[in-house]
Order: C-alpha cells, then structure tokens, then sequence
C-alpha cells in the first residue's frame, strides 16, 4: 500500500529527479548510444562496436589510458602521505582555535579555482621561473632545471587541486579517534610507526577511502592540468576524448572513449575497496 | 618489604595553576596503593607522571631504584588502564591482549601461550575471536588489565577504571579486581574519588586535596584516626560541625551545643563526629561520654545501613546517626525524643 506523502515530500523530490534524469542519466543514455553509432563506407550510420575496437587497435590510446590509470592511483597515494601528516597535526597536535582557522588557510587554493593556481605553478616551475632564478641566484645551478610541461609539473598541478579533498574527509575520520589510543598504544610500548599503522590508519580508513575516492576521480578525469602543465608527452585519457569532441569531430568515437574512461575508473574504485575490505556505504557515510 | 616505586618531592605546575604539589610517597612490592580525592585534585596528572605522558616540573619518580627522568612511557615498565579502558575497537579480544607482546622481540607461539593463559586468569577463555565492542563492561575491564599485565609489568597504574561501570557491577569488580590482585602479586596504583573503592581494595591509600596528599595511611587508620579536617570530611560519613569556641574544656558549636572535650593544646575550628560514634539511649556508668536529647527528624531506611537523621534540641544542629543491628530500635518514629551519648574519644578535633 502507497503511504500518503504531503506536498512538501514532492517539492523536494521533484527537482532532484528532474535534475538526475535531464542532466545526468538522459545525456548519458545518448552518449551510450552515439558510442555504438559508425558510419560504414557507404556514409550510412550503423550500429557496431567499431568504436570501442579501435581503441584496442591503436597502442598509443592503450598507453595513455594504462598511463592515466597508472599516474591518478599514484597521485591518490600521493596525497594521501602529503596529507595524512597535516590532518593529523591539525585534528591532534595543533589547539581547537588555531586547527579551524589553518583549516581556512588550506580551502584558499579551492577559491582562486584551478586554472588560476595552475598559471601560479607556471610562475613557480618556469625556466625562469621563481625556484629556478632562485637555485641560480644562490649558485646551485647554472641552467635552470626543466620543470614545466613535463609530467612532474603535471603532478605537482593534480596533487595540488586534489589534496584538499582527501583532508577534509581524513580529518573528519581523525576526529572521532579517541586520543587515550593512541596513548594506550604508547604505554603498551607501540612506537609512533606502529601507532600510525595499527591504530590511527585503520580508524581513519572509511575517511581515507571516501577521499581516495574523491581525489581519484578529480584527478582521473582533469583535464585542465594535463593540459596546461604536462608537456607534449604528458598524455592524459581525457585530452583524446576533448580532442575526438572538438578536433576530429568525431562524437561517437568520442563516447565510446569516455564509457571506457568511466568503466576504469568504476573498476578501479570497486577493486581497492574489494581490497582494503572496505564497503561503499560505510565509505559514503 | 622492597619499596618498587619511589616518589620524591613531585611537583606538576601549568600556566596558571599547580595540579600537583611538593608530593612524597613510597609504594611497596606487590602492594595495593591507591590515591583517593575529589575530581580535579591532581591524581590523575599524578598518574599520567608516573606513566610518562606528563613530564614533571620537579621532583623525580623512582622505580625500582632506577629515575624514570626522561624516560617515555613506551618505555617504562608500568602500563596503565585508562579510566575509558581504551580498546582497541579494530581488533578482537584477542588482539588486543597480545598488542603489547608483538611489540617486543617474542616468538608468535610464545606470545600464543602468554595470551591464552592471561585470558584465562581473568576469566575470558572462549571469547579470543570476539570484538571488544561485543562485550559487556565488565568483560571489556577484563581485557584492558589483561592487556597491561600480559607485559607483566612492575607497576600496573589504573585510572578509575570503575567510574562506568553500574553500581552492582562495580561492586562486584572491586572485589575481584582485589583478589586479582593478591593472586597476581603485581604492585598496584589504583586512583579513584569512590572512598568505598579506596577502602575496600587497598592496602594503603593517599588521600590527595588540592595538589598534596593529606594522609597516607592503611585504610582503617584513615577511618578511625584521620589526620586533617580534610580526611575526616571526605573519607567515610562524618557529621561536620563548626567550633565557635573551646574554654575550660567545653566546645561550643557556632550554633551554640556544647560538648566537654579534655586536653586540648590548641583551639580547633572543625569537628566530626561518625554516624556510628552515638550512642543511642546509652546506660549512666559510662565514663567520658557526654549525653544529649535528640528529636529524631526522619528514618533513612537502607538495611544494614539504616540511619536516622536527629535534631539536637539544644543547637538545632541536625546530625546523622547510625542504627545498631539489632531490633532495639524498630520501632522508633519521627518526632520522639532520644538520649545520645558520645564518648569524647569520638570528637574528632582540627584546626583549620
């Protein structure tokens, strides 16, 4: 039997249905058919799996999405050890009052947006750029060092917009650790590698999955770093598909490519939780 | 006895105020020391000193002969069971247990064995594989001094570990945890604010007051011979009166009752009397006992521990007594008039 439900029920629902279903699963139904629409010899479209063949046929989409899936796990690790220090200090070493407002110092990078803090890293990693007029002015160098649009100045750009996102859920988690572990961890003997290891990670997981999750995804499917900071060789799986959009013209082969992109990063997220054991609803709360 | 703990001139002092003064105690071997006062009094910075997540400002902590000076607490040879107990909530009973263990240099099998036996010492046998979350309070207070004296430690510290647990069930664990300890032989350091608790599992307590320890003593000493006004007033039940005056032998209350009391060499200005120290319609021949009418007020019914709250006719001053354990007194009711007597002994006299 159908419960009665009051008008205010419908107010709410009806802009989150009208939302999903316009923007999100009707585009994508189109997209998924266009992925299989080919135009034969004879200029007629057919459906066939053309599409998604060539990317099998072709080693350089191949390498660039092992590349792509390769470099967004490694960059996910990587904020991870950047970040996990600094949410530690900031949720247990530093005092509540100072915590919150350091807190505010890290969300400055989010306001500027991404585009301004890559063109900041170009200021930075140039040839004559800020760290390498400095190396040179103090002698340590004589030519400066190659840094931009290479895959290091890709890195540094994705790990710096994507960093926020693994701390604030890291945080959270840390939170909720009671301190007098970490203090009976230490009086059992436990030193602070094995504290970090056994107690304070484990407890943390659910918020180290949750923002694995995030900062691989941003990062996987980022297209203005790659581009702007990562050099000719920088290949990243979201340039094929922007190019196949708005270079080749090619929308169908475009989709295609973006389902394959969809599918990796899905495969990946179920198998890390598979593999650290964790489960998505305990992740998402 | 060998003295395993030694405290010397300890002092703790934050910005602001002092949470543990000039304190001096020694523990013996295998004794049951407990340090007993009110929230907020120092026993747990006291505590975290000897543990070594405070450092001290003065003084030193000696165990075994050895200063524990700089010496970080994964490194001493005393473990502590926190007063929220602090399992570890991602591991079994289990694990927890041989946490300690697999941090020193011992074989997987002999950590197996050691883990089993302590588990079987504290009654968990059967419940290795469960989750600490599982269990009830008690088991749960079971595993985390299983878990510290698995490392047999020299000292094990314990931070009111009762505080949550219910009032039958702590009842119950304070004997236990005494016989535990008897059985082990490990040197106990128990705080608590719970005087009962105190009293019943020590072989000696520290009464702790504002960052100093007022008395050390056994705990029937404490009882019957407290040393301060502070001792008396906190441990145990005690009628507390103000002295407004003494002159030719005579006490008079600030509310004007007056009791003899001989040979005092000063001029106190508090005394407590025990609810058990009156005696209720007492015979004429007993020496040094003063007697007073009383109008009982209301009976406080608790079996064993049934009181009766009187007024002293001639102060107004209103006083718990104790009921003997015997029928004497049933059938008393409020309103009637009783003679009390009490000895002089029983007038517990301090200057402020």
């Amino acid at each position: 039997m159908m419960k009665k439900r009051n008008i205010s029920f419908y107010l709410f629902i009806v802009p989150v249905l009208l939302w999903l279903i316009f923007l999100l699963v009707l585009p994508h139904i189109d997209l998924f058919i266009s992925s299989f629409q080919f135009e034969n010899d004879a200029g007629e479209t057919v459906l066939s799996f053309n599409n998604y063949m060539s990317f099998f046929e072709d080693s350089i989409y191949w390498y660039t999405f092992l590349r792509t899936a390769f470099y967004s796990i490694s960059i996910t690790l990587l904020a991870f050890v950047v970040t996990f220090p600094i949410a530690f200090y900031l949720t247990k070493v530093v005092s509540r009052k100072y915590s919150s407002f350091m807190t505010l110092l890290l969300l400055i990078p989010i306001w500027v947006g991404e585009l301004v803090t890559i063109y900041g890293w170009m200021v930075l990693l140039g040839d004559h750029g800020v760290i390498n007029s400095f190396l040179i002015y103090l002698g340590i160098i004589d030519t400066p060092i190659v840094m931009l649009y290479t895959d290091f100045s890709m890195i540094i750009g994705l790990l710096y917009m994507s960093m926020l996102f693994m701390i604030v859920p890291v945080m959270s988690a840390l939170d909720s650790l009671d301190d007098s572990l970490i203090e009976a961890a230490s009086d059992l003997g436990a030193s602070k590698w094995t504290i970090a290891t056994r107690i304070v990670i484990p407890h943390a997981m659910p918020g180290i999955a949750s923002g694995g999750i995030i900062v691989f995804m941003l990062i996987i499917g980022d297209y203005v770093a790659p581009n702007i900071l990562g050099g000719k060789s920088s290949l990243w799986f979201t340039e094929q598909i922007y190019n196949f959009f708005l270079t080749t013209i090619d929308w169908s082969q475009g989709a295609a490519f973006g389902f394959l992109l969809l599918m990796l990063s899905s495969g990946i997220i179920w198998a890390v939780l598979k593999i650290t054991g964790q489960k998505l609803e305990r992740v998402g709360s | 006895m060998e003295h395993i703990l030694e405290v010397k001139d300890l002092s703790k002092y934050f910005v602001g105020f002092t949470a543990v003064q000039s304190v001096d105690f020694l523990v013996e071997e295998g004794g049951f020391f407990s340090i007993l006062g009110p929230s907020g009094c120092g026993k747990t910075t006291l505590l975290r000193m000897i543990s070594g997540f405070e450092e001290e400002s003065e003084g030193d902590i000696i165990i075994r002969g050895e200063s524990m000076k700089g010496i970080p607490p994964e490194k001493r040879p005393v473990n502590i069971v926190f007063q929220n107990l602090a399992l570890f909530p991602m591991m079994n009973v289990e694990k927890n247990v041989a946490f300690g263990l697999q941090r020193q240099k011992i074989s997987k099998s002999e950590i197996a064995t050691r883990v089993k036996e302590m588990l079987e010492r504290v009654g968990l046998q059967g419940f290795e594989k469960k989750n600490v979350t599982e269990l009830s309070g008690g088991q749960r207070q079971r595993v985390a001094i299983a878990r510290s004296l698995v490392l047999k430690p020299s000292i094990l510290l314990l931070d009111e570990p009762l505080g949550a647990l219910d009032r039958k069930l702590r009842e119950h664990m304070k004997i236990e945890l005494k016989l535990l300890q008897k059985e082990i032989g490990t040197t106990f350091i128990y705080i608590t604010h719970d005087q009962s608790e105190a009293l019943v599992m020590s072989d000696k307590v520290a009464v702790m007051n504002k960052g100093r320890f007022e008395q050390i003593d056994t705990p029937q000493n404490l009882y019957k011979n407290p040393k301060t006004a502070f001792v008396a007033g906190f441990v145990g039940e005690s009628n507390p009166f103000d002295i407004k005056s003494y002159e030719n032998g005579v006490l008079t209350t600030t509310n004007g009752w007056e009791l003899p009391k001989q040979n005092l060499d000063y001029v106190p200005t508090k005394l407590f009397i025990r609810p058990e120290a009156f005696i209720l319609n007492p015979t004429d021949d007993l020496e040094n006992v003063d007697v007073v009418d009383m109008k009982v007020k209301t009976i406080l019914f608790d079996g064993a521990n049934t009181k009766i709250s009187a007024t002293i006719i001639q102060s107004k001053d209103v006083v718990l007594i104790s009921l003997p354990q015997n029928a004497q007194f049933e059938d008393l009711k409020e309103g009637d008039i009783v003679k009390v007597g009490i000895h002089q002994d029983d007038l517990k006299c301090y200057k402020d």
